[in-house]
């Protein structure tokens, strides 16, 4: 069983430049930032690597920080019992990431509902479509900037009582 | 074969005055109908379990003649129970014209009555009755069994006051 | 006589089906019996939840928690209670945490409960079902006479719980768990040890534990597997590092295959014993004391994320929440254990008949609001 600052240690010396930032130290999520384009090699070492032996990808989450989303891999080792957490950070004009679907199959969903509501594409995904939303939905909900649509297949949304206070009303909609 | 001269539809509903003798064979008809309302599963979501539980021993709706089918072709009522989203809505219309005339709709639950507390949410309709006519909401959330045992008693209620040979 | 020639169709399962546990439909490519390819469609119950997050503040997000599984409701409310806690450095008092673990306990059993008897149901037996049922509302009794409500309970808070055992609750327990015991050996005398049901169930869809975990499985469904991993016991939380108990696996019983449907049955039912010996332990050790800890009311953690992992009766449930000091989340990601199921099943069906897609299903315990959030 190695912490968090052993993994971070092994992780920066087989991929030097790749490790843009940490945060192991006393921290209550550790976690490493790496390169978009290394990302296939890192995770395929995480999988295998005999130490390392992270066989379980818990989630995929996508947060939006404004200029750039942040996706994160949250992943565990049966084997070893221990846990961490890899960071790639994406520009919001052009979100690609290449998918690990053929290192965990858990993957599959994870990023079919990253790009569902994100919008994040994930190159080389074998199915890559909406999960959660109908087909034809318009927009990605979950970004700071969506606004609620007025109506979707002929159902208008709102309901026309004005009196019952509706928090965060306003901001939704326009 | 001969068509014949009156049709059976053309007959029936609607058309006798209001007296007494029509006014008996009317309750005789609706005593009929509300006392075996045949309701279709339809449980979307927490509503739903305690659907299941008020057909369940202790709050038994059986003893009211209601039983449940899974489909709507041999359905009288149909009970949602649940959140219902944008994404399901065509399909409970769908399922609502499948079933045959006289046929009643039960709103169960804060969800199907105006969206509960996802009113927050953007997938989620606010109340079922913009997609099908309600007949009773029942609220609560989810409203115990009991709750739902007195939705079907005033819909029973409402049967019996409807007029089926007689003009409206 | 020449073998028949019968085409691949397309036949539609769902969303409403007296089966499929919630409103779940799948496209099946079948040739009238044998599964060539069932494509799951999900997302008819998707609420949002994950955007209602980020407009509500901290304490105010609990309901929603309930409905996100709301056969195990108490057991979201604490995986979301422990990540704030966790994030903002509070400590929740000791009669507190026992309170929580009787709660979480009863509602796994309650859970499970109709677990099995939907799977038996869906085999085609309805009085297990029922039998499920009827056992089920004294459990439903004695969380409304602690916390008033029968199905989404609320119970826990920041900080602790919400409301206090009242007099003669334990005692009611007690009975209850006195009465119960004994219950579930004439449920498996009804249904588990029928020779129909272990044919139908013993030798479909097996899972190597290679398989489960590439996946993603977790829980009962992990465990059917053989992979004995329990986060009560691997990676506790609360006061379950001081109680004693076993944790059951699949073992291929009654000569099926490991990892098959009926091993995720058994699976359920023992931990059904080991529930009931769990609460015991804690009656009897349940000190005085608060049940709250003082939190501000305007609740602003330090900036930072969190992921949190709790065992609940279907799979862990993660919270992964990102905090930037304000009243509100930034972002939560809840991770739930039949996303992971469901997302198996396209893989593992294939081969099988139509009444095995049922029995698979009901073997996995998917429930439509984990799914869709």
């Amino acid at each position: 069983m190695a912490n968090p600052e052993e993994i971070a240690k092994a992780l920066e010396t087989e991929f030097k430049d790749a490790v843009l930032d940490s945060n192991v130290k006393n921290s209550k999520f550790p976690h490493v930032v790496v390169e978009v384009s290394r990302l296939n090699d890192i995770c395929k070492f995480l999988l295998n690597d005999d130490h390392m032996a992270f066989d379980f990808l818990s989630a995929i989450a996508g947060v939006d920080k404004g200029d750039e989303f942040e996706v994160v891999y949250i992943i565990h080792s049966y084997l070893r019992n221990h846990s961490f957490a890899i960071k790639t950070r994406v520009p919001r004009s052009g979100p690609r990431v290449p998918s690990v679907c053929d290192l965990w199959a858990a993957a599959n969903w994870h990023e079919r509902e990253t790009y569902d509501l994100m919008g994040i594409i994930f190159e080389g995904h074998p199915d890559l479509r909406r999960i959660l939303l109908p087909q034809d939905w318009e927009g990605h909900p979950l970004r700071k900037d969506y606004k609620y649509p007025k109506s979707y297949d002929g159902i208008e949304l709102r309901r026309d009582d004005d009196n019952w206070p509706d928090p965060g009303d306003k901001e939704l909609y326009e | 074969m001969k068509k014949p001269d009156i049709e059976l539809k053309e007959i029936l509903p609607g058309r006798f005055p209001d007296n007494v003798a029509f006014a008996k064979a009317d309750d005789f008809i609706n005593w009929n109908r509300k006392n075996s309302l045949w309701w279709m599963l339809f449980a979307l979501a927490c509503c739903g379990i305690e659907l299941m539980q008020a057909g369940g021993p202790r709050a038994d709706l059986d003893r009211f003649g209601a039983v449940f089918r899974a489909t709507p072709r041999q359905s009288d009522l149909m009970i949602v129970a649940g959140t219902l989203t944008l994404k399901m809505a065509r399909r409970l219309r769908m399922l609502y014209e499948q079933m045959a005339e006289p046929r009643w709709v039960i709103a169960m639950g804060s969800c199907a009555n105006c969206g509960g507390l996802f009113q927050l949410s953007y997938s989620v309709v606010r109340g079922v009755d913009k997609v099908v006519p309600v007949d009773v909401y029942v609220p609560g959330c989810p409203p115990r069994p009991e709750a739902l045992t007195e939705g079907i008693r005033e819909l029973q209620r409402k049967i019996e006051k409807s007029k089926v040979l007689r003009k409206a | 006589m020449s073998a028949l020639n019968t085409d691949i169709w397309t036949l539609n399962m769902g969303p409403q089906h007296p089966s499929t546990h919630g409103v779940i439909r799948f496209l099946l490519k079948t040739d009238g019996e044998i599964i060539e390819d069932a494509d799951p469609d999900i997302g008819f119950l998707h609420r949002g939840l994950e955007k209602i997050a980020e407009l509500l503040p901290y304490a105010g997000f609990m309901p929603y928690t309930d409905r996100l599984d709301y056969l195990a409701a108490v057991n979201m409310n604490w995986g979301w209670a422990l990540s704030v806690e966790r994030l903002a450095d509070i400590e929740v008092p000791l009669r507190a945490e026992y309170l929580r673990v009787i709660a979480a306990e009863l509602n796994r059993i309650s859970s499970h409960q109709i677990a099995v008897g939907s799977l038996a149901s869906d085999m085609g037996a309805f009085t297990p079902f029922v039998h499920a049922i009827r056992d089920r509302e004294m459990i439903n009794d004695l969380f409304e006479s602690l916390c008033g409500s029968r199905l989404t309970f609320n119970y826990c808070r920041i900080g602790g719980v919400s409301h206090d055992a009242p007099e003669g609750w334990i005692e009611r327990l007690s009975d209850y768990l006195d009465y119960y015991e004994p219950m579930v050996d004439v449920f498996n005398d009804l249904i588990t040890n029928n020779k129909i049901f272990v044919e139908r169930l013993k030798k479909v869809a097996p899972i190597s534990a290679q398989k489960a975990i590439s996946y993603g499985l977790v829980g009962p469904n992990l465990r059917g597997s053989g992979v004995k991993f329990d986060l009560r016991k691997d990676d506790p939380y609360g006061i379950y590092p001081e109680l004693e108990f076993d944790v059951p696996v699949g073992l291929g019983y009654h000569e099926g295959e490991l990892g098959s449907c009926f091993d995720k049955y058994m699976v359920r039912i023992e931990e059904i014993r080991e529930s009931i010996k769990i609460i015991r332990q804690c009656i009897e050790r349940i000190p005085e004391g608060e049940i709250v800890a003082k939190v501000p009311r305007n609740l602003k953690p330090p900036e930072g994320e969190i992921y949190c992992r709790t065992e609940a009766p279907r799979g862990e449930v993660g919270f992964y929440v990102v905090s930037n000091g304000s009243p509100k989340p930034e972002r939560v990601k809840i991770r739930t254990g039949s996303f992971a199921a469901m997302s198996t099943i396209r893989d593992l069906a294939r081969g099988w008949m139509i009444a095995d897609l049922v029995a698979i299903i009901g073997g996995f315990d998917v429930i439509a609001p984990e799914l869709d959030r």
